[in-house]
């Protein structure tokens, strides 16, 4: 029951963040997102006895991917102040 | 209007689709028979105490071999099209120095970081985790001094070095395993040791360490193109 209550939450999460992902104005936010969605996912493998998929989750989905989207963003607008 | 109605037509089909596999599922009770042979007889044949381990690295090892290779071709993509320009110092766009907090942090944290990611591939076949996770966990202790410092440079002799010599070590371990043992990327060539210590499971150890290295350099070399 603890179980089943804790996996449908984190699926709201997953599917909340992805939707955030989609809708928000800001590139940032949406980057931000979608690694949220990552560690959403990461903690579901965790909890459904998944742990190796879990860590690379962790490690690549909201980790690298995230910052890898972030320097993308900034190597592709404009700078603010100039 | 068409593009409106594809999307739509595409969705309908989609939740069908999900709708079948929602009605007909049903948990399954017993591993299916390939399953139960891994279980059953994987620490007994590998030595390996992490099942998933020895899936991955040799009932499926081939696989291991060809996702590095993607890896490392992506790899070799972003520092093809990202090459450095020289760029002139004026023209350089400035940058935001980088917060105290994690300046102050990467002293204390980055040794504990890459601790953990040799931690993680070299006892990847006793706990979960392994080569890519641990190699991951390399690339984000980079991903942190890149963060803390972005003037940092990797020392790309080092880099290639270290990247090239474990993929060549790797497919070395899998012919000797071709050689001296069943098959290629067969464990078994060296002795498999007492199940559960940190020196059994044959070359599995071996093997996750070259991966670790290997995808460590390569997504630590992705950063870095990235950055600038």
């Amino acid at each position: 029951m603890m179980l089943l209550l804790l996996s449908t939450v984190l699926c709201a999460g997953i599917i909340i963040s992805a939707l955030l992902a989609v809708h928000l104005g800001n590139v940032v936010s949406a980057a931000i997102s979608a690694g949220m969605a990552s560690l959403f996912a990461a903690i579901i493998y965790l909890v459904l006895a998944a742990p190796d998929v879990a860590m690379t989750e962790a490690a690549i989905g909201s980790g690298l991917t995230t910052v890898i989207f972030l320097y993308a963003i900034r190597r592709t607008t404009e700078p603010p102040d100039k | 209007m068409i593009k409106r109605a594809t999307i739509l037509i595409t969705l309908v089909l989609l939740g069908v689709i999900f709708l079948q596999m929602v009605v007909t599922y049903s948990p399954s009770t017993a591993l299916n028979q390939l399953s139960r042979h891994y279980v059953v007889s994987g620490p007994d044949e590998l030595g390996a105490a992490n099942i998933v381990t020895a899936v991955v690295v040799t009932y499926r090892g081939l696989d291991t071999l060809g996702e590095v290779a993607v890896l490392f071709i992506s790899a070799a993509g972003v520092g093809l099209l990202l090459q450095r320009k020289a760029v002139d110092e004026a023209e350089k766009r400035p940058r935001r120095p980088s917060s105290e907090l994690v300046g102050t942090a990467i002293h204390f944290l980055l040794p504990l970081i890459f601790v953990l990611g040799i931690y993680i591939f070299i006892n990847g076949h006793l706990t979960p985790g392994g080569g890519f996770q641990g190699g991951a966990v390399l690339a984000s202790g980079i991903m942190l001094l890149l963060l803390a410092d972005p003037d940092t440079r990797l020392n790309h002799h080092i880099v290639e070095w270290l990247e090239s010599s474990a993929g060549f070590g790797y497919v070395v371990v899998g012919v000797l395993g071709l050689i001296l043992a069943g098959g290629f990327l067969d464990n078994r060539f060296i002795d498999l040791g007492t199940l559960g210590e940190l020196f059994s499971a044959g070359a599995i150890p071996i093997i996750y360490v070259f991966v670790g290295l290997k995808v460590g350099t390569e997504l630590s070399a992705v950063l870095e193109r990235m950055k600038d």
